[in-house]
């Protein structure tokens, strides 16, 4: 059970209160693009064992959408941000790097 | 004009901890906008009556309310009587604006239950921190009552009010009843 918290209206619950939806900050490839871009925009989804960041709709309160930052082995939340940005901010890296001194944000990976 | 006709006609039930009744019907219309107009904020105070809510509060009197619902909604509550009537002078003043307001009242249906030992109904059936510290007279919480979304707020100290979807009315009457069987007291709070 995930306790998390909406930036847009300030509450903090479990999950139930919550829904999931995907890998955040995905890129939209569309029409005009390669079809190997294509294919993994629609279908190609990272899967990793520890930090991942994730869109999260807050279902049954306000219902507006944000994004987690999570720890997928440990169910460690490192926080929400909001969800009108496609990198996360310079706080939760922080946060994130404090707690997991290996992690390398991907935007910095080679 | 036909009369209105709430989803369970007032039923009552008084067989637990807690006495559960429909109320209603209640006048309920949705207003969403950019509450960082002013003019539209000024619209929703003079509609409601009431002074504009802060996030996640609902202020009351008497059969008039208001609640902040989202950052960009409230919910303008009134007698059922008058609904049409608010409505109309509300879209008249957000005419020239970015807004929408709609008559929900006959959508929703509204229970109130009371009880001293009404936060553990309610904590036996939101994910919502019901200490006396965390929720107080004043809040308003958008949450979900076990399997359905709901809202409520507490009126006076041993009072909720839960406002629903008409088409789950039954359902949410069943699960306040049940968290209030006899017996089935935790004692929590
Ligand atoms: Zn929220």
């Amino acid at each position: 059970m995930l306790t998390i918290h909406c930036p847009n209206c300030g509450v903090t619950a479990e999950e139930t209160e919550f829904h999931a939806h995907g890998e955040a900050h995905l890129k939209r490839f569309g029409p005009g693009s390669s079809e190997d871009d294509f294919e993994s925009y629609l279908f190609m989804r990272k899967n990793p064992k520890g930090v991942h960041f994730e869109r999260w709709h807050h279902r049954y309160g306000c219902g507006k959408w944000f994004h987690v930052a999570r720890c997928t082995m440990t169910l460690e939340v490192f926080g929400s941000y909001t969800g009108q940005t496609s990198v996360p901010p310079q706080q939760i890296i922080d946060t994130i790097q404090d707690r997991r001194p290996d992690w390398v944000p991907a935007q910095d990976q080679a | 004009m036909s009369d209105p006709v709430t989803a369970l006609k007032g039923a009552k039930g008084t067989a637990g901890f807690a006495t559960v009744t429909e109320i209603g019907p209640v006048g309920m219309i949705t207003l969403r906008g950019d509450f960082a107009n002013k003019a539209v904020v000024k619209a929703a105070v003079a509609a409601s009556g009431m002074t504009f809510p802060e996030q996640r509060r609902c202020a009351t009197q008497g059969d008039q309310g208001m609640a902040w619902m989202s950052p960009d909604e409230v919910l303008i509550m009134c007698p059922y009587a008058e609904v049409h009537d608010r409505l109309e002078n509300l879209q008249t003043a957000l005419a020239k604006h970015h807004a929408l307001a709609v008559n929900v009242s006959d959508a929703r249906a509204v229970f109130r239950v009371r009880s001293p030992k009404v936060r553990e109904v309610v904590a036996k059936l939101a994910p919502v921190d019901m200490d006396e510290a965390a929720f107080t007279i004043g809040m308003f919480r958008r949450t979900r009552f076990a399997q359905v979304p709901a809202a409520f707020w507490m009126p006076e100290a041993d009072v909720i009010q839960v406002v629903c979807f008409r088409s789950v009315a039954q359902y949410m009457f069943d699960i306040l009843n049940n968290a209030a069987k006899t017996g089935s007291e935790v004692g929590h709070f």
